[in-house]
């Protein structure tokens, strides 16, 4: 990925509340980041974190009501999506962005074949005949590994297994050539040496398509082996954002560093217990005015009850929303900032 | 890590509690107006292992493997199609329902979903407290007292007692069924995906509670589980399940460090790792195609079909479970006739790393292994 390329795809303040009978859930705070061309943008954080809802947000997927995207800019191709016409919306969800979703399950509808799935977006955003649909459709399916694939386009998806419904996904989202896949925690649901496949698919799919991939999930592991950049979430805030390796060698939010512990591994060392993080996640009642962490930190100090903390640069390309810098915490007593 | 030997061989002197004796679980397919069977689905076909006292057996593999009907038919939450399931050496897959209520109290099941196993119309107190009711006669005040200490166990505030499941968090609720599973102070306590539903900063807080609570009761799990780096954390042996078979049983470390059979192979290595450095180099072995179903099973090895060292024989004949090292078992053509010698086995246990140097069978690596790019 070309440093100082133009960003594909540019979000700034965005705002998500929830309106329900229990009163404003504020799901996504001010999450501001980019995404360049070519680059896997990993996003990770636990449920409830504001991950999956920022992504909808972007492309106007989540029903309103309950939702409402308060405030903030997408710019995406020259035009902000949160102020766009419908049809402009679905024309950009079609050929621009594409979307997979977690469960392969209930995203695609049981009473059509896989074929016509395919042949929808192809038609609608391409203006393909049937014929030259139904080839791109095979060579789609061909090209996300799907043996058969002239024959297996009339089959429902109940004919799929897990994996190949999967496929069957990642190939509708491709359909168009968007500029901008976002996958939305696209293994969970499979097991590991499905996962597995799917990985080393999506990998090949990269190299060879060359477009941008936002990658939710909350597992470290999948982020460690797939993602070029990290960014966590928590409290539907981004806490923490730097390229991969530099994230996993040196996390500087507390949140990071401490989620990097809970997980046990399968090759290195075992401990004798497993590091936790006590406490839970907040509910999110308001907008934030202190660190959403805070409640669960070991680091926290009276500021960090006192205001939100912005997102400090703590190294090339790396920045962390918190008060406690730990470089500075090395040498002397205290790790606090100045205010 | 002279420690560690010292409990694979404490392990060895241990109590059997737990014998499963050729358990075999079938579903029947049934067709027609007159539900005629016209077939079985295999879920757990022929399995037999031990679980020692004291011990956490790991037993993992894919969903639809037959894990947790396994785990369900050794506790008689279903009928047993066959073989026998004997705790402490009574058989329960074969007593009467009288003889089986007296024995449920020493064999308790921690369920997946907490969402689904607590019922949402029954407080807190109510929920643990049902058990009690069930199989004790405590008088009112001591039920209550022995209530508050179960709560304590497992580490909930006593003020909660009267509210109801919705207002808990995933991981608190957990903490309620893993009381109530406690209620009648049981010997052995089946954890059935306990941490699946949770996330993965709460996951360590039950893992943890679950490993004190046996340190200070005695308590022997049976831990069902698809994710394999948390049983290699919480487990003493691992049992390996592939379609309705164990393919392969080991002591923990002998098990991750050396994997023999080529679905652990695959499976361990398909679990990626928290740690960038190590992914860009790692081999992986991706195994091709789906899990057939156990309705139709492949004939010979149940995994000849997606086997990357898959041989003629194995399409032809079933391999044996057989034990080709002292308390490693596995079930595959490779392993028929070798028998590793005890002396090789602890000296890649001793090491305690990938020892695949040292041992006499080679699985040949086939075309199902590729390099990581």
């Amino acid at each position: 990925m070309p440093d100082g390329a133009l960003p594909v795809l540019e979000v700034e303040g965005l705002k998500t509340v929830f309106r329900t009978r229990g009163g404003e859930v504020h799901a996504v705070n001010s999450v501001t980041f980019d995404l360049k061309p070519g680059e896997l943008l990993g996003v990770v954080g636990e449920s409830g974190s504001g991950k999956s809802v920022t992504m909808m947000s972007l492309i106007g997927l989540l029903p309103s009501p309950p939702a409402d995207v308060r405030g903030g800019r997408v710019m995406f191709d020259g035009a902000d999506l949160l102020h766009s016409s419908p049809e402009h919306l679905r024309d950009v969800r079609g050929r621009g962005i594409g979307f997979i979703f977690q469960d392969p399950m209930t995203s695609l509808n049981p009473v059509f074949t896989v074929g016509f799935q395919l042949m929808e977006p192809l038609r609608r955003h391409m203006g393909m005949n049937k014929a030259s649909a139904r080839l791109r459709a095979k060579e789609l399916l061909e090209l996300v590994g799907i043996p058969d694939a002239a024959r297996r386009l009339d089959d429902y998806p109940h004919q799929f297994s897990g994996g190949m419904r999967q496929r069957v996904m990642i190939a509708i989202a491709l359909a168009c050539d968007p500029k901008v896949l976002i996958a939305d925690e696209p293994t969970t649901a499979l097991d590991v040496t499905i996962q597995a496949q799917i990985l080393e698919l999506v990998r090949e799919l990269r190299s060879k398509l060359g477009m941008a991939i936002v990658w939710i999930t909350h597992d470290l592991g999948v982020i460690a082996g797939i993602a070029d950049r990290v960014m966590v979430m928590y409290g539907g805030q981004i806490v923490e954002q730097a390229p991969v390796k530099e994230l996993f060698a040196h996390p500087r939010h507390p949140y990071t560093r401490a989620l990097l512990k809970t997980v046990p591994s399968v090759r290195s060392e075992r401990a004798d217990k497993l590091n936790v993080i006590e406490g839970q996640p907040p509910i999110l009642k308001a907008a934030p005015a202190a660190c959403a962490f805070r409640a669960r930190c070991t680091y926290a100090f009276a500021r960090c009850g006192a205001e939100n903390p912005a997102r400090f640069a703590v190294g090339p390309g790396h920045d962390a929303a918190c008060f406690w810098d730990f470089d500075k915490a090395e040498g002397t007593d205290g790790g606090q900032r100045d205010a | 890590m002279l420690d560690r030997i010292k409990d694979d061989t404490a392990v060895a002197a241990r109590n059997v509690l737990v014998e499963v004796d050729h358990l075999k679980m079938y579903f029947p397919i049934t067709a027609g107006i007159f539900r005629a069977k016209v077939g079985d689905v295999k879920a757990v076909d022929d399995v037999t292992f031990d679980i020692y006292e004291g011990e956490t057996l790991g037993l993992v593999g894919e969903s639809g493997c037959g894990k947790s009907t396994c785990g369900r038919a050794i506790l008689r939450l279903y009928e047993p199609t066959a073989g026998a399931v004997r705790i402490n050496g009574r058989d329960v897959a074969s007593a009467s329902q009288d003889q089986l209520r007296k024995m449920r109290p020493a064999m308790q099941m921690v369920f997946q979903d907490p969402q689904a196993s607590l019922n949402p119309r029954m407080t807190l107190a109510a929920i643990i407290g049902e058990p009690l009711d069930e199989h004790t006669r405590l008088a009112k005040a001591d039920k209550l007292a022995r209530i508050y200490e179960l709560m304590d166990q497992v580490g909930l505030n006593r003020n909660f007692a009267n509210r109801y499941p919705h207002e808990f968090s995933g991981g608190q609720r957990q903490r309620i069924g893993i009381a109530r599973a406690l209620a009648l102070n049981p010997k052995f306590i089946v954890c059935d995906e306990p941490i699946a539903a949770l996330d993965v900063s709460i996951q360590a807080q039950v893992v943890n509670l679950l490993e004190e609570l046996q340190d200070r009761l005695g308590l022997t799990y049976l831990f069902i589980s698809h994710d394999l780096s948390m049983v290699r954390h919480i487990a003493d042996r691992v049992a390996v399940m592939y379609l309705g078979r164990i393919v392969e049983l080991a002591p923990r470390e002998a098990l991750f460090a050396e994997p023999l059979h080529p679905y652990t192979q695959a499976l361990l290595s398909a679990v990626p790792e928290p740690d960038p450095n190590q992914e860009i180099n790692r081999r992986r072995i991706i195994l091709t195609g789906d899990v057939p179903s156990p309705a139709n099973p492949p004939k010979g090895c149940n995994f000849c079909t997606r086997c990357p060292a898959v041989m003629p024989i194995c399409r032809q004949d079933e391999p044996t479970y057989q034990e080709v090292a002292p308390g490693r078992f596995v079930a595959c053509h490779h392993y028929a006739n070798t028998t590793m010698t005890a002396g090789l086995t602890a000296a890649a246990e001793a090491s305690g790393q990938n020892a695949s140097g040292t041992k006499t069978p080679t699985v040949p690596k086939g075309q199902g292994i590729q390099q990581g790019d």
